[in-house]
């Protein structure tokens, strides 16, 4: 009781330094936890991908289309349990920092396929009209969109402005997916490029198919890319989530510097609790002799620096802890147009807890050590 | 009476070796990655600005975001080609190629990653319109063969790309012939064809884009009023260096975004790591001031004192921080350009003006921890500095 008791008074015998030291704990700790949630949200897109859906494109790379005549051969390939194709549209809303996904998908299969949650009436308007498009709640929400209204995108891939009339909003099912993307028919697509581009007509950058069971995904994959090897277009066949991956993978380069940034921010961190704690020993040699002289063995000593540095580093964490979640929801509204899904992960405090602990123990060794080794007469002849 | 000497100063730090060490550590990884966020930066941005050159031009589909999603009908290169604006080469045939451009898959080498490669057919003169790319080993392709010659970051880092080796796409073999060397630019990070062989490999009816050579700087406005408002054409003229600039925007943001947003946070960590040093550094030497004070030393003297001190100790920072950052130029990174969603390979790239702001902000650093404790040493009472312990 009584040690506890020293240990706090210790700890806050300096405020102003005390606080600092606490300060830059937390800012560290807060500068990991982003990053490491800015990493969490880059990969969140593979992480919401499911086993039982595959990707067909064209095996020379995703800019190359595939025919729509490959659809029925597709279907009737063992395994595959519902097919949906669709277009990368890459289309601008208004001007260009506005951007969100935009596809022309097949709408029956792919509201099939994935678990939207739309509400009844709503699925069916966006079914029914070929102009319609249906779009993710944070989307709806950041233009201010409504039922009904009408959206214009300009082309990038394909020229000109198309019109949309907003048919319904989706929102997240039973798992986790992105909120931001934006869907239309088509059909709508293909009838427009008929009259305009018809060499560009009946042709899909991508196919996604369902299999009943994870494990059938192998045997699904070599059956299509065979399917149609040494055709005028190859394909390549692969789960969602290689899909998705492949993407990430692309600037891996980026996230793995960010990672080893987020780990030099615990070296800060630890830089500057072991100059405090260096400094508090070397204050309180004299203390510490007095201790000794008193009949404290070595490890009390010890346990004193010890406990004192991680009541230091513990509060650090702890308000960490709690400014975290604001942190990352306002980071999450500026960053929205880019991640989609950005979220606070548990495993993040863990190593909050985990840092916080091991740079308490660190900090404290080398002033323990001192601490231990200077001899008694001297530290109480000499004067800090 | 003269102030205290610099060397007081410099035996502070020296006196207290572990945590001056710490402190500005501390500084130096704030400066490291300040100076590598912007290294990487200008990096990018000299391999871009490199790649374009002034007197060039490209055209492509109105609209068109990037190459890659462009097209031009062989009726409208036409066009195209017979404006006067055009520069003529030696033996009176315009400098002038018809691109395309595409992007396959290809394997790492070092992985079993893929990434996206430009593959670009190159007519006759693509080579002249590109003076900085030269061949490094091996020979030009033959028009209408399937030879191919590849940059040396592809050569380096993805599998079949090396000389004498064969790439498979678009149902054909290609073997590579040669390696040019780009120098900086982005050009490095691609592969080069006959064009007319690669469109019938892709099947591809059209060109991707227009590249020719002004014979004046100052007609290019004219001749994108001529080509933009042509009805017939509904292309885009751009001079070839904003080309470039352009296709880097977002990256370059991105960068600058992240590399602000660190050293914004980690030099909050670095202060408060300054700050309490130097306090630490006044409550230890509350005697030695008041004696400072007592042999008739300034308020002032004091002051600069414990500032030049904490200087001293960002500077020290600093010059560690950019001398660790300064190796990072030997690196080369090499990502997706989320914008052209191609495979672009640029270094750190340090310039004096980055070494500069690098240091001047670890300057900065010590400047702003030092000013508190050292106001607080010079406003000390004599008399009760020197009855403390």
């Amino acid at each position: 009781m009584l040690q506890l008791k020293l240990l706090f008074k210790n700890a806050f015998r300096h405020k102003v330094r005390t606080f600092l030291t606490i300060l830059s704990i937390t800012i560290a700790l807060l500068a990991f936890g982003l990053l490491q949630t800015f990493i969490n949200a880059w990969y969140a897109g593979p992480e919401t991908s499911s086993a039982c859906r595959m990707v067909t494109r064209n095996a020379i790379s995703l800019t190359f289309p595939l025919p729509l005549s490959y659809k029925d051969k597709i279907r009737q390939i063992e395994g595959v349990r519902e097919l949906t194709y669709g277009n990368w549209f890459g289309g601008i809303y208004i001007e260009e920092k506005n951007f969100f996904a935009n596809f022309a998908i097949e709408p029956l299969g792919y509201l099939k396929l994935y678990d939207y949650a739309i509400p009844d009436g709503q699925r069916e308007k966006f079914l029914r009209d070929r102009r319609a498009a249906l779009a993710g709640r944070a989307i709806v929400e950041r233009f201010g969109w409504k039922i009904g209204d009408i959206i214009t995108l300009k082309g990038t891939i394909y020229p000109g402005t198309w019109e949309f009339m907003l048919a319904g909003v989706y929102r997240r099912g039973s798992v986790d997916i992105d909120e931001s993307q934006f869907f239309f028919h088509w059909d709508y697509l293909n009838e427009a490029l008929k009259k305009s581009m018809p060499h560009r007509a009946d042709q899909v950058d991508f196919y996604i198919i369902g299999v009943s069971r994870p494990e059938m995904t192998t045997e699904v994959a070599l059956a299509v890319d065979k399917t149609f090897k040494n055709s005028l277009a190859e394909t390549l066949t692969e789960t969602e989530r290689s899909f998705q991956l492949s993407f990430i993978t692309m600037s891996e380069a980026i996230i793995k510097a960010i990672q080893l940034i987020s780990f030099v921010v615990i070296g800060i961190i630890m830089a500057v609790a072991v100059n405090t704690m260096t400094m508090s020993v070397r204050e309180r040699i004299g203390e510490y002799a007095v201790f000794k002289t008193l009949g404290f063995g070595g490890r009390q000593i010890v346990a004193l620096i010890v406990g004192e540095s991680l009541i230091i580093t513990m509060t650090g964490c702890i308000i960490a802890i709690f400014l975290t979640f604001p942190m990352v929801k306002t980071l999450g509204r500026t960053l929205r147009n880019y991640l989609p899904i950005f979220r606070v992960d548990r495993e993040v405090f863990y190593y909050y807890l985990a840092a916080s602990f091991v740079v308490g123990i660190v900090a404290a060794i080398i002033p323990a050590w001192r601490a231990l080794r200077v001899p008694v007469a001297e530290a109480l002849r000499r004067i800090a | 009476m003269a102030g205290i000497p610099f060397s007081y100063s410099v035996r502070n730090l020296w006196t207290r070796r572990l945590t001056t060490f710490l402190t500005a550590l501390g500084m130096a990884l704030v400066v490291f990655v300040l100076a590598s966020s912007r290294m990487l930066a200008e990096g990018l941005k000299k391999t871009l600005v490199q790649t374009g050159s002034a007197d060039n031009v490209v055209v492509i589909r109105k609209g068109a975001p990037t190459e890659v999603l462009s097209g031009i009908a062989r009726e409208q290169a036409a066009i195209v080609e017979s404006q006067p604006e055009i520069a003529l080469g030696p033996r009176g045939q315009p400098l002038l190629a018809r691109e395309v451009v595409v992007l396959i898959n290809l394997q790492r080498r070092e992985s079993d990653r893929q990434a996206n490669v430009v593959i670009r057919g190159i007519g006759e003169r693509s080579m002249l319109l590109r003076p900085k790319v030269k061949l490094a080993q091996g020979r030009l392709p033959r028009p209408g063969t399937s030879d191919i010659i590849v940059g040396r970051n592809i050569a380096r880092r993805f599998q079949g790309s090396g000389i004498g080796e064969t790439l498979r796409f678009g149902l054909r073999e290609w073997t590579v012939v040669g390696i040019f060397d780009a120098g900086n630019t982005g050009f490095g990070s691609e592969i080069w064809g006959d064009v007319d062989q690669l469109m019938q490999a892709f099947r591809r009816p059209v060109y991707s884009s227009i590249i020719f050579r002004l014979n004046r700087i100052s007609h290019f406005q004219q001749l994108k009023a001529n080509i933009e408002t042509n009805p017939r054409l509904r292309l885009e003229v751009r001079r070839e260096i904003e080309y470039y600039a352009e296709q880097s925007k977002w990256m370059a943001k991105f960068l600058r975004v992240l590399g602000t947003t660190l050293t914004v946070i980690f030099s909050l960590g670095a202060v408060i790591g300054a700050i309490i040093t130097m306090y630490a550094a006044v409550a230890t030497r509350t005697r030695e001031i008041g004696t400072l004070r007592a042999l008739g030393f300034r308020r002032t003297d004091i002051l600069s004192a414990f500032l030049f001190e904490s200087l001293l100790l960002g500077f020290l920072g600093g010059v560690a921080g950019l001398f660790f950052a300064s190796f990072l130029q030997f690196l080369t990174i090499s990502t997706t350009n989320f914008q052209t969603f191609s495979e672009l390979t640029f270094s750190f790239s340090l310039s004096p003006r980055i070494a500069y702001q690098a240091l001047a902000f670890s300057l900065i650093m010590g400047l702003v921890g030092g000013v508190l404790p050292a106001f607080k040493a010079s406003r000390m009472n004599i008399v009760e500095a020197l009855r403390a312990g």
